[in-house]
């Protein structure tokens, strides 16, 4: 079991592996696809983007509300193709990588090599296990679209598993 | 005649919502169990034991298993000797599902399917209707994710292609969903009936327990040949490759029209959450 601390260098970033076990810890940010949506009018528009992309994580997902006394819900990874179309040109714009579910296009590995990145898998399902790993949890944007807003998150020990490394190599 | 009054039904929605937020079924759980005791393949090994850790602390916590606490699917048999009175049926199912959305700390998950605005409450559910005989209303409670839901199918297959077309739909459908609906799937499977009837029995099917066989040998046949062939693709625990793609292939038959052969694939990811009740 890898323990990675973000955000990632591309030292780091060079000697992950696909198929790799992780636990990640540090900021990371949900954005699904109302989000992307949104990003991609903001771009269209050339409008500032109201958080920074440069090196970030984006995970998709889309939390349950908090209880009281907790940082999240249940915050399990979503389905990445849906995002297909959106990745590759915010990975050329320099973020970081992603975390989701399942596999994503052709174009996707390929950008991800291109930019040095990285792509993690979480566990499908595992909502309450992710939620638990979330220490902070903050709408940073797009508050109208409720659990598709984007949060940044603190996370502590967040397991995943290294799905396409910059290499190419998929473990699908 | 029984009078039954919809706030009864409402209330009961409500608690088998809340329920079935947090809880996966006793027979998913235990078909988890034996995948992953069978699971040779490393990552597939350690998807299983994030899961089966997952299942446990959202009971402990009571809090959602998955984020994805789904649409509402709400079926209803509902005995002919029944009154419904104080107001719609369906506002009173809406009225359960509203409220356990918000008192679960569930999350909505319900928008405009052109606008994409979200309808705030998780309503309206999906609801469906059957008169039987009887004084008594039986209550299935199926909150449905859609990672799984859009890898779901519906073929319109000639007569001529018989069973090995039917296996090979459902095959098929599998196949090609890979890893996206978060595998190992339960897959529902509805043959015959009518294009909108198929689709109904395939969601039927995944109301049964994970591992019950049709009770007709045919049909029993044709669920353990597909998950057969299924567990033979490799797909495995998220799509980490391993044994076990599918917990179960559950299929439910009508009669059709002699000019056709509906088969309707729905997809189930491994949180199976069903509830069901009788009033």
């Amino acid at each position: 079991m890898i323990k990675l601390t973000l955000p990632l260098d591309k030292k780091t970033v060079k000697s992950l592996k696909a198929g790799d076990s992780v636990l990640i810890s540090g900021t990371i940010m949900t954005a699904r696809d109302c989000a992307h949506k949104r990003i991609f009018e903001y771009i269209k528009e050339g409008k500032k983007l109201p958080f920074e992309l440069k090196d970030a994580i984006i995970y998709y997902a889309g939390p349950c509300p908090a209880k009281p006394g907790m940082a999240s819900g249940s915050c399990g990874p979503t389905t990445s193709t849906r995002m297909d179309s959106f990745a590759p040109t915010l990975l050329d714009m320099g973020l970081g990588g992603m975390i989701g579910k399942g596999e994503m296009s052709g174009e996707v590995r390929e950008a991800i090599k291109r930019n040095t990145c990285v792509y993690f898998a979480a566990i499908g399902g595992a909502g309450a296990l992710y939620g638990n790993a979330i220490k902070k949890s903050e709408c940073i944007a797009f508050a109208d679209l409720l659990s598709e807003a984007v949060y940044r998150l603190e996370v502590v020990d967040f397991p995943a598993v290294v799905a396409y490394d910059c290499d190419g190599n998929s473990i699908y | 005649m029984r009078i039954v009054n919809t706030k009864k039904i409402a209330d009961t929605v409500y608690k088998m919502a809340l329920h079935a937020g947090v809880n996966l079924t006793p027979s998913c759980l235990k078909a988890l169990n034996e995948a992953h005791e069978i699971e040779s393949g490393e990552a597939a090994k350690f998807a299983y034991e994030t899961l089966l850790q997952n299942a446990k602390v959202a009971c402990e916590k009571n809090m959602p298993v998955c984020q994805d606490t789904g649409m509402a699917v709400v079926m209803l048999e509902i005995g002919q000797e029944v009154f419904l009175e104080d107001g719609l049926l369906a506002d009173a199912v809406n009225d359960g599902v509203r409220r356990a959305y918000s008192d679960g700390y569930f999350r909505k998950s319900v928008c405009n399917p052109i606008t994409r605005v979200n309808t705030g409450d998780n309503t309206p559910a999906a609801i469906h209707t059957e008169i039987v005989a009887g004084d008594k209303i039986k209550i299935t409670y199926l909150p449905k994710g859609f990672g799984s839901e859009n890898m779901s199918k519906l073929y319109m297959l000639k007569p001529a292609q018989g069973v090995e077309g039917i296996i090979g739909a459902i095959v098929e459908t599998v196949k090609s969903a890979g890893s996206r609906p978060c595998p190992p799937v339960y897959v529902g499977v509805g043959i015959g009936g009518s294009f909108d009837t198929c689709a109904y029995l395939a969601k039927k099917a995944i109301t049964r327990e994970v591992g019950e066989k049709n009770p007709d040998k045919v049909i029993a046949e044709i669920e353990s040949e597909a998950l057969k062939r299924i567990n033979a693709l490799g797909i495995g625990c998220q799509g980490f490759h391993g044994n076990t793609t599918a917990l179960g292939v559950s299929c439910e038959c009508a009669p059709t029209h002699i000019a056709g052969l509906p088969v309707a694939v729905n997809i189930q990811c491994h949180c199976v959450r069903c509830e069901k009740e009788i009033i």
